[in-house]
Parts: C-alpha cells; sequence; structure tokens
C-alpha cells in the first residue's frame, strides 16, 4: 500500500450499514464513526469533509477535491471527466470499471478514490497515444470484439494486462483474465480471438527481433 | 439525369425492374418487380459490390475502445445535476404520505419531484374501480415515486434515503401461480389492459379479466378437434419459463436540459423519436421544442423505448431546479423495471405418421407483474404450416415490476415448448427431427440451413437418446426460429455532399450496438465508391431526419433503403450540376473504381474530389425516406441452431460444449456485425437457458437478486465454441434488400436445442428452464425437487 491518507471505514462496511439502518442514522453513523476513527489515529485520518489531493492518473497528476467516501470510479468520471471507465454494476460485480492501479487491473467501484494518492492510475484514455490505438485496442476493433461497447473499456483494460504479465496466454488465460468482465451483448468469443492475436502479432515481433539479432551477432 | 423536385415525392410512375433473388446455395435468380421511378437501380448479389457484403470494420470501433464514446451515462454539462429515484420499498399497498422536508433541507439539494403518474404499466379499464388517491397505488417493490436532484450524486442518494413515505399496505402476491387462485390477492380491483412500447410488448387488450388472469387472447384456424381426430399420433408437453430481467449494462436514464426555448434530452434509448414523441404527449410541448440526442447507448434489448418514468421525472426535475439533471437508474432499479415474462405452457401437437401435422393446441400463462405481454403463440402459429390452430394466451397480474419487450418477445419461451414438442414428435414417429422438419417447414432459408447442419456438423454421428453410459452425458440437439419482416415508414436521411469532396450522412436513428453507423456509412459508400470510412456519419439526434425506433429487428430492413436512395440522389444531382463543367451530360457520367467517368469514354476518369470541386455550389444535398416494400408478400426471417453438450449427471450441471449457427438476414450488409449480433444471441440464449432468473421473496415481496452477482448472467468462462454461417437470402423488397438479425440471432432457439440436447443426452425431457444444477438433478430424479409453480 502506498504513504497516502487511509481510510478506516470501507466502502463495503459502509454499504452493509446503509442496509440495515435508517438513512439519517447512517450519515450520523458515518460522521460519528469518522469522528472516532479521526480520534484513533489523530491527522492521519480525513473527512467527512471534502479535501483535495493530488491523483496520478494516465502519467498526469490531477488535484480534485472530493469527500473521502468518493469511490475512484465517481472521482474519475464526475470530477475528472474521464467516463471511459464505466460504472455498471457499482458493487464490483462486473469489472466494466477496472483500471490498473500500479499496472495491476483493479475495480475503480471498489476502490477509494483517496486510498490511490501516491498511486500510478491507468485507465481507459491512458492505454492509446492520442488517436494510436495500444495493440489490444486495435485488435479489438478488428474483431469487432464490441457491441454496444459498454463494456469494452474494462474487458481491453483487462486483457492488457494479462498480455503484459503472460506474453503467451492460451484460450484458457483469457477466459480467466475476463471472467469477472460481464458483456451482455455477448461479445466474448471476439474477445478472446482479439487478445490471442494481439500475443501472436508480438510473438511474431519477438521472432523477427530474435532473428535480426541472431544475423547481427 | 437531371433531378427534379418530382424526385423529392414518392414516384407519380413506375418502371419495371429485374432483382437479384433467392439464395445463392439454390442458384440465385431474378425476379421483376414493379418500382417507383425515383428508386435507384436494382443492386447486383454481394459478391459483385465493392463494400455491401464485405466484412468491415465497426465505423465507432475506435471510440470505443479508447473510451472516448459518449454514452448518456457519460453526458457531463456545465452545471449538471445529478438525481436518485426513489422507489416504493413495499410490493402493494396505498401512499398515505410523502414527506420530502428532511430531503429538501439537506446541503446541496436543488429539486425534489413526487411523480403522479406512473408509466409502462398496466391500467384500469375504469378507474373509478378504485378509491381516489392522491398518489399512485403502489402495485409492486420498486414502483417509482419520487426523485432527488443535488449537486452530486452523492448528496442524491443521501437525500433519496430521507424521503419518508408511509404506507397503508395491501396483501400481494408475486407468484404467478399463486395469482391464478380465485382468492389470491387482487394486483388491480378490475380488469386493466398495458400499452406496448414503441418496441413492442403489451399484451391484447379488451379482452376478458377474472381476478388476476387477463385473457385469452385467442388465435384459431381451422378446427383443432378435426385435426386431432385425424392425427396418427398426438404428443404433448407442459413447459416452464423463468423471468428474465433486461440487464443492458447501461441502465435507463436521461440528461434532461430543460429550458423555455428547447428542451434538450440525453436518453439511453432505443428510439430518438419514441423518446420525442413521449415527451411531446407526457409535457404538452410541441416536437420543434424537443431535441433528443444518442450518440451512443449501452445496451437496450428492448426495453429502452419512451420517456420512461426516469425520463418524466428527471425533466421535471429538470424544469424545477433550472439546470440540467442526469438520472440514471441504479442497478437494482434497472432489474425491476423490466423484464422478459414466465410462462407455463401446455402444448398439444397431433401429426400423421409421415409427420404431416394435422393440429397444435397452445395455452400459455405468464406474468408481466404489473404490466401485459406474456403471450408465447408466435412460434406455434409461425413456424410451420399446419391447417388447424388453436392458441390461448394469458397474462397473469402479480405484484411485481412491468414486463417490457425483450429481444423477439414471447419467443424464446414459445420456442422451448414447441421445438422440443416438435422433436417429441420425431422420436414418436421414428423421424431423424432434420428429417421431420424437413418435411413441415416451407420456409426455403431453413431449408439451406438444416442443410448446412447436416454437412458441417456431428449430427450424422448422433447417438440415441441416453446412450452415454457414463455420468457425464454427451448429446446434441437442434431448434429453428422465426422472427418477421417490420418495416418502420418513419425512415428518412439526408446525405450531403460538399464542394471539397466530403460526404456526411444525417439520421435521427440511433446505433444501440448493433452497428448501424457502419452499415450506414457501407451503404453510401457503395454509390460514391468510396471507403467507408470516409463517410461521416451523425446519427441519434432528432435534429437530424426522423429514424426508426431499433425495436423487432426494423433499423437496417427501413434505414438503409432509405440512405441508399439519398445516396443516389445525391449522387445524380453531383452530376447535373457538375457536367456542363466537364463539357458532358449527366447520363454520360457515372462511379467506376472510385472515380467519376465518362461511359463513352473511358480516357476520361476523374476523383470524386475533382468533379465536387466543380460544384457551382458549396453543397449539394438530397433527403429521402424509406419508400413503400416492393411487394407485399409475407417475409419471415429464420435461423437453425445446433448444440453440443454435455450434462453432468452427478452435479446437474450443463455444459454446452459447441454451437453451429446457421442464419439467414435478407442481404447481410456487414457481415461482420451481423455474426457478431448472433453470435451475442447465441450467447444470450444460454444464458437463459442455463443461469439467469429472477428471484422473488414471497413472504416479503421484493426482487431478491436485483443485482450482478446474484442475477447470474454467463461469463467469459461458459462460452462454447461458436459457429456461425451467414445465409444471404434475396427477397427484392427495397433498394437494399437488408433485414435486422438482433431477434432470430440465437435468443429464440438456443433453450430448446440446448433442451433437446439435453434429452438426447439423458433420455430426460428438460420441461422447465434455466437448467440449474437444482432443476437438473430434480428432473433427473437425483433430488426431490419442489412442485413447479
Amino acid at each position: 500500500m502506498a504513504d497516502g491518507p487511509k481510510t478506516k471505514f470501507s466502502r463495503r462496511g459502509f454499504l452493509k450499514g446503509a442496509g440495515v439502518t435508517a438513512a439519517t442514522t447512517v450519515i450520523e453513523s458515518a460522521n460519528a464513526l469518522a469522528r472516532e476513527t479521526k480520534a484513533l489515529h489523530n491527522d492521519r485520518t480525513v473527512g467527512p469533509d471534502a479535501l483535495t489531493v493530488k491523483l496520478d492518473i494516465n502519467g498526469h497528476e490531477h488535484s480534485v477535491t472530493i469527500e473521502p467516501r468518493y469511490t475512484l470510479a465517481e472521482t474519475l468520471r464526475d470530477n475528472l471527466n474521464l467516463t471511459g471507465t464505466k460504472v455498471v454494476c457499482d458493487r464490483g460485480s462486473c469489472s466494466a470499471c477496472t483500471v490498473w492501479i500500479d499496472k495491476t487491473p483493479t475495480l475503480a467501484c471498489m476502490t477509494l478514490a483517496i486510498d490511490t494518492v501516491g498511486r500510478k492510475i491507468t485507465t481507459i484514455e491512458g492505454l492509446s497515444h492520442g488517436d494510436t490505438m495500444h495493440q489490444v485496442q486495435a485488435a479489438f476493433v478488428k474483431h469487432d470484439a464490441m457491441q454496444c461497447g459498454f463494456c469494452t473499456p474494462g474487458m481491453v483494460m483487462s486483457c492488457a494486462a494479462l498480455l503484459d504479465r503472460n506474453p503467451n496466454p492460451k484460450l484458457d488465460d483469457v477466459k480467466h483474465a475476463v471472467s469477472g468482465n460481464l458483456c451482455r451483448c455477448g461479445t466474448y468469443p471476439k474477445v478472446f480471438a482479439a487478445t490471442l492475436d494481439v500475443a501472436q502479432q508480438r510473438r511474431q515481433a519477438a521472432g523477427l527481433v530474435a532473428l535480426v539479432s541472431e544475423r547481427q551477432a | 439525369m437531371a433531378l427534379d423536385p418530382a424526385t423529392e415525392k414518392p414516384g407519380t410512375s413506375t418502371r419495371t425492374e429485374s432483382f437479384v433473388w433467392g439464395i445463392p446455395q439454390n442458384g440465385l435468380q431474378h425476379k421483376e418487380r414493379e418500382v417507383a421511378q425515383d428508386e435507384p437501380p436494382p443492386l447486383p448479389a454481394n459478391a459483385e459490390l465493392t463494400y455491401i457484403g464485405k466484412p468491415t470494420e465497426r465505423y465507432d470501433g475506435p471510440a470505443k475502445v479508447m473510451g472516448k464514446g459518449k454514452y448518456t451515462a457519460d453526458v457531463n454539462l456545465p452545471g449538471m445535476l445529478y438525481a436518485r429515484m426513489v422507489d416504493a420499498t413495499v410490493p402493494h399497498g396505498r401512499i398515505v404520505s410523502i414527506d420530502t422536508t428532511a430531503a429538501e433541507k439537506m446541503p446541496g439539494v436543488r429539486a425534489v419531484h413526487v411523480i403522479e403518474h406512473v408509466y409502462g404499466v398496466a391500467e384500469l379499464r375504469d378507474p373509478k374501480q378504485e378509491a381516489p388517491s392522491r398518489y399512485p397505488v403502489i402495485r409492486y417493490a420498486g414502483q417509482p415515486i419520487a426523485g432527488v436532484a443535488a449537486i452530486s450524486q452523492q448528496i442524491a442518494n443521501d437525500a433519496a434515503a430521507l424521503v419518508k413515505v408511509q404506507y397503508d399496505t395491501m396483501p400481494f402476491v408475486v407468484d404467478r401461480s399463486a395469482a391464478r387462485s380465485d382468492d389470491a390477492p387482487m394486483v388491480f380491483p378490475g380488469p386493466a389492459d398495458a400499452a406496448g412500447s414503441a418496441g413492442g410488448g403489451g399484451g391484447p387488450k379488451g379482452v376478458p379479466q377474472k381476478g388476476n388472469v387477463h385473457g385469452p387472447q385467442q388465435k384459431k384456424v381451422g378446427d383443432t378437434e378435426k385435426g386431432f381426430s385425424e392425427a396418427d399420433v398426438i404428443v404433448e408437453g407442459e413447459y416452464f419459463t423463468q423471468v428474465q430481467t433486461h440487464s443492458a449494462l447501461e441502465t435507463h436514464g436521461f440528461v434532461v436540459d430543460w429550458k423555455p426555448e428547447e428542451v434538450t434530452v440525453y436518453a439511453s434509448t432505443q428510439g430518438t423519436s419514441s423518446v420525442r414523441n413521449e415527451f411531446a404527449d407526457v409535457f404538452q410541448l410541441p416536437k420543434n421544442k424537443i431535441r433528443v440526442i444518442t450518440e451512443f447507448m449501452g445496451g437496450g434489448f428492448g426495453a429502452k423505448f419512451g420517456a420512461g418514468n426516469e425520463g418524466v421525472v428527471a425533466a421535471n426535475l429538470s424544469r424545477k431546479a433550472n439546470a440540467p439533471v442526469k438520472l440514471m437508474l441504479d442497478r437494482r432499479q434497472e432489474h425491476i423495471v423490466c423484464n422478459r415474462p414466465d410462462s407455463h405452457q401446455t402444448l398439444k401437437i397431433g401429426a400423421k405418421q409421415d409427420g404431416t401435422l394435422t393440429a397444435i393446441a397452445l395455452t400459455s400463462y405468464g406474468t408481466a407483474g404489473v404490466g401485459t405481454g406474456a403471450g408465447t403463440a408466435g412460434v406455434a402459429t409461425n413456424m410451420y404450416k399446419c391447417p388447424n390452430l388453436l392458441t390461448e394466451e394469458y397474462d397473469v397480474f402479480i405484484n411485481a415490476g412491468p414486463g417490457a419487450a425483450f429481444r423477439a418477445p414471447g419467443h424464446p419461451q414459445g420456442c422451448f415448448a414447441f421445438e422440443q414438442t416438435i422433436d417429441d414428435l420425431a422420436a414418436k414417429l421414428n423421424m431423424d427431427p432434420l428429417t421431420l422438419r424437413e418435411k413441415i417447414d416451407e420456409n426455403p432459408a431453413r431449408k439451406v440451413e438444416r442443410q448446412l447442419i447436416l454437412e458441417r456438423t456431428n449430427w450424422r454421428n448422433r447417438k440415441p437418446a441416453g446412450s452415454d453410459t457414463g455420468p457425464i452425458k454427451h448429446g446434441m440437439g437442434i431448434a429453428q426460429s422465426v422472427w418477421y419482416r417490420f418495416v418502420d415508414m418513419d425512415s428518412s436521411c439526408e446525405v450531403r455532399v460538399s464542394r471539397d469532396g466530403s460526404v456526411e450522412l444525417m439520421s435521427a436513428v440511433q446505433d444501440i450496438g448493433g452497428g448501424t453507423k457502419t452499415i450506414l456509412a457501407m451503404v453510401v459508400a457503395e454509390e460514391f465508391l468510396i471507403p467507408p470510412a470516409n463517410v461521416v456519419i451523425r446519427i441519434g439526434d432528432t435534429r437530424f431526419p426522423i429514424g426508426p425506433n431499433s425495436g423487432g429487428s426494423v433499423t437496417a430492413g427501413s434505414i438503409t433503403p432509405a440512405v441508399r436512395n439519398a445516396a443516389y440522389q445525391a449522387k445524380q444531382k453531383l452530376f447535373a450540376a457538375v457536367a456542363p463543367a466537364f463539357g458532358t451530360t449527366a447520363d454520360n457520367l457515372a462511379m467506376q473504381n472510385g472515380r467519376v467517368v465518362f461511359k463513352n469514354d473511358a480516357s476520361k476518369s476523374y476523383t470524386l474530389k475533382q468533379v465536387t470541386a466543380k460544384l457551382p455550389t458549396n453543397e449539394i444535398s438530397a433527403r429521402a425516406t424509406r419508400a413503400p416494400e416492393y411487394s407485399k408478400e409475407r417475409i419471415t426471417y429464420g435461423g437453425v441452431d445446433y448444440v453440443e453438450l454435455a450434462v453432468d449427471t452427478e452435479t446437474g450441471r450443463v455444459h454446452v460444449e459447441k454451437v453451429f449457427a446457421a442464419h439467414d438476414c435478407g442481404r447481410p450488409i456487414n457481415p461482420t456485425g451481423v455474426i457478431n449480433q448472433i453470435n451475442g444471441g447465441i450467447l444470450q440464449g444460454i444464458s437463459y437457458a442455463l443461469f439467469e432468473q429472477r428471484i422473488m421473496d414471497r413472504n416479503a415481496g421484493y426482487m431478491l437478486n436485483a443485482n450482478l452477482e446474484n442475477y447470474k448472467i454467463i461469463g467469459a468462462r461458459e462460452v462454447p465454441e461458436i459457429e456461425v454461417v451467414l445465409v444471404e437470402n434475396y427477397i427484392a423488397q427495397s433498394s437494399t434488400d437488408a433485414a435486422g438479425i438482433g431477434e432470430s440471432a440465437g435468443i429464440i432457439t438456443l433453450a430448446a436445442a440446448i433442451g433437446n440436447a439435453f434429452y438426447n443426452a439423458t433420455g430426460v425431457r428438460m420441461r422447465k428452464i434455466p437448467m440449474t444444477p437444482a432443476n437438473v438433478l430434480t428432473a433427473l430424479g437425483k433430488v426431490q425437487g419442489e412442485v413447479q409453480a
């Protein structure tokens, strides 16, 4: 974990609380919890009021004023207008909001924005360079790995991360990598094809490089 | 040909043209049609075209993969407020009071709106049967009550929770079977009817209603009693299907910016015109004061038409707060406001020894909650030839969210029962299921599709039912689908050509994910012989000419002929305008290999840019509206789907291993997009057959699994190997001959095909979906199951 301010009440716990008590009490108890936490941890705790934090997103530092309870997904979408990250279930069951935190695919709807201070966030907007698509994005277009496109950014983030950690995935590896990404239009087979295609392209490119260096040697 | 103003109107005279007709596998033929003078010349078969029929990358693919596409949920306007819907926490009752004071006082809250009328549900034929009430009577848990708008989504959520609603609760029923009994609580105190949406759905009106049972809607052909008495064999079956929710990834929602001079509505909708129509009706506004925009859309599957309660609430909040308001339903609400009704079907089919059908009788009960539209008779009525038919469809009201049109309304349910019963008939007649269908199915495309199944799958090696001796049993099965050619005449567009050679197309039609932008670009590209990517497509905005609503697979078949006609006319206008500058006449100019050429002198050839540079004005444009169908023939589409699966008889798990699909949809414009949709229909069909079901709490009256972790939809790991073959079927009906594929793309057949394969594997007939381990083990007699509702 990074050195950013830590919250001691999690969103999951907060939601759990919200389910069993009337709303007014929820807010009061959240305030109370926050006060208690603050007392316990002194100045290392924040909230419930808004605070300004600096987030490292796609290689740029963004200063944003948010309440500690804001998720990373909400912050990206509502505060920074980075709407490529989609919110579908808002509780960690569909992976549409997948971003990378320090290169690891992470659900932005289950991550508090303030917990990402000091870490490197990559969103779908940061995967391409201007109008030049990332290899996985280009392969998604080539294989038509989308219909409505609402799950697509999350799928792309999951598949690109897979290829970074496993350059030679098999079909089952791709299925595993996107096993949490739901697509209602049913584009999964195209997603598999696109991802395996990129792996193949990279192998070919690596083969060429090896061949060239062999000849040069 | 110089274009005169007459070409802007339907032709006053006609000409005879010869159109390519039929299926390539059978040898293409030609058919003569009388067409209006201003119709473009007939298109040859896809094999002879440059862009149409060639696999083409999605027009907005790069925008979607880079996260640049702006969906309604992504719209952020200056000063925009966020809203949350407040909905009922009880399944049935009258609202005694609504206290919004605490919500209004919360810092950051800008407006609260309590709704006066609930849209999209059945309404009493005689409202006097119910005591007057200040607020709409609550008939299902989750029924919208109010909306709150605030400066952030979090504050709106907090404030929504502070709206205090007091109910006078009433007895409720959330179970279809229980709702049919005489002493069941009444959802409506008298007969009630629901209208369909622009996407279909809705049930019959004015039919009898007893208690909660609305119907029957009866259809009678010939004499079924006589038909059954003439039958050599009779098969009967009882089938049950569950409620399926749409689960579109982008929830229903709107951003409304209410200004006195114009109301701008960003809508996650399948029909920009349907939204405009309903806003005009609800708010008594002239249509020229309403603009609807749908640039990108995150899935609808039938449930997103019109203003909806959330659209009306967003508009009221925007008007009150004098600011734009975004109101997206949350995931729980999305699961509750729309669904595919369930069914309990009793089916009886009679046939001669040679397979000829003599009679079909179907009775179905289904619940669309507080709506109607649970009929299932489409497949039984329209798939095969049968002289005697009787169908009776009943809607059963329960205290649950309303049904809505959902991808081929009524057909997956009907097909699950019907195509399994046809297989039972084949078994009883000792015939191969494909052979029986060959005998009773007159559709020429499905004939070719069955042949493909024979040639390309393992069908010929099919073993007798229940042959495998181990615990894991393998089987294969098929089922067929039927859907209909519907055309929306509200399909218009404009094509503009500028002096710099750029070409653009404008229409209010929306792309809901099927790839409409791409096929429109391809049709324009084919006229100008420029790459589709060079055509700019501007759609999803009611400022442009009206477009069709995307429901019932109408979009491609409705809008592409208008687009081709506009592109053709724009081209003719261009030739007429520039011909003098080239010292020739318009009729001597033609497009060839991406260049404009002289027909009488092959050495004269120019680029489009060189030609448009000679335009006397900066721009020429042509507008066209869908011309009537060339003939009144009734046309259906379909497909035959083949499934291989394994049933683990110890765990009750069903693994679909392979699907082979052969489908037709007129002239495919972009095979890539069509095949993608068929893949999707197949996967949605597997999801429906194996996983999905709405679970209602019978004691508390609400949906227990209104989320995506407990409402299971198919994921990557459950995806089988899929192979799709498209059958071109030229029908000579319009200037493009295109047709949609959404409905007939697998969603209709898969549950039935899986059921037939399950029977082939185990020798046991699955009469209930979803085929969860519990339901499978019950069917196999391994556990004592709950008696079917």
